[in-house]
């Protein structure tokens, strides 16, 4: 590079108005070892700019995997369950059902079922208690046992 | 996104923002701490990173907040360590000497500047940014940051007259 335009640029860049291209020019220039005697002094300068330019960071970065996310989706779920038992709440309420399990006109008629399934029940019972009759065997023998 | 996609993205920045932040604080072991405590918080920020145009300019404007407040508090004042870890030019001792001497000078004029400027300075010669993107991470309009710039420059160039006249000049 001309000396002349060298030290154009020089003063452009004092001023704060040279591009990055001009001053990458210039760069080069103080990184030559043909700069001239009076402008040495500003070797230095670029040149420290230059060496700065290596340094580099090596550190691990301790990133944890974000736990933040999880607990987001458990409130999103949570939420969703809350919302769905509020809505079938709101939506049906529980009130008793009227099944409508027919009835009989006639009063004969409804006496006989009345008994047909009284019957059935008092039937139902009685297999119960053949049962227990066991226990009252059970019972003597504990207390010959047991005296 | 993943923690890989995550890395993808900070890769091309995360020695600027060690840069940064050295040159703010001085000390490796304190720049490497900001790097990480804003590489963290920016990991954080999870998708929200997305809505942001460049991820690294929002990562440079951490940092130097970041540094402004770790200056600010006192804690940072009392670590002022000069480090020398410079590139091995493979010179002769003597050369390499002089030579980190001039460097280690160098450093110090730059690091006697203030904040603002040194900020600056650190962005436009180191990370050659352009204005706007300058303007952007330490959000000052695009003047001002031309004369900052300019004015650490001069400073700079007075401080080195100064040394390279020093016993030369009567006056």
């Amino acid at each position: 590079m001309e000396l002349k335009l060298v030290e154009q640029l020089l003063e452009k860049y004092f001023q704060g108005e040279t591009t990055i291209a001009e001053e990458k020019q210039l760069k080069a220039y103080f990184s030559s070892n043909d700069v001239v005697p009076h402008l040495v002094k500003y070797q230095s300068l670029f040149g420290y700019f230059e060496t700065q330019k290596g340094t580099q960071f090596e550190q691990k970065l301790p990133l944890q995997p974000r736990k933040q996310s999880t607990v987001k989706w458990i409130g999103i779920a949570a939420s969703f369950v809350v919302l769905f038992g509020l809505a079938t709440f709101y939506f049906y309420p529980s009130e008793p059902k009227h099944e409508d399990l027919g009835t009989y006109d006639n009063p004969e008629e409804a006496f006989a079922a009345t008994q047909k399934a009284l019957l059935m029940v008092s039937e139902q019972v009685n297999i119960g208690m053949e049962s227990v009759v066991y226990l009252e065997e059970y019972e003597k023998t504990k207390k010959t046992i047991f005296k | 996104m993943n923690q890989n996609e995550f890395v993808q993205i900070i890769t091309p920045f995360k020695d600027k923002l060690f840069r940064l932040a050295k040159r703010m604080l001085v000390s490796t072991e304190e720049a490497e701490d900001a790097t990480q405590e804003v590489l963290v918080r920016l990991w954080n920020k999870n998708s929200a990173l997305e809505q942001y145009n460049s991820v690294e300019a929002l990562a440079m404007t951490m940092t130097k907040n970041y540094c402004l407040d770790q200056l600010k508090s006192k804690r940072a004042t009392n670590l002022q360590i000069v480090h020398n870890n410079y590139q091995d030019k493979q010179a002769s001792v003597e050369t390499q000497i002089e030579h980190q001497n001039t460097l280690q000078w160098a450093e110090k004029l730059m690091n006697d500047l203030p904040e603002q400027q040194r900020l600056i300075l650190q962005l436009r010669e180191i990370e050659e940014y352009e204005f706007s993107e300058i303007a952007q991470v330490l959000e000052m309009n695009e003047t001002a940051v031309r004369v900052a710039l300019s004015r650490a420059r001069k400073t700079l160039r007075e401080q080195i007259e100064k040394t390279h006249n020093y016993g030369t000049q009567v006056s």
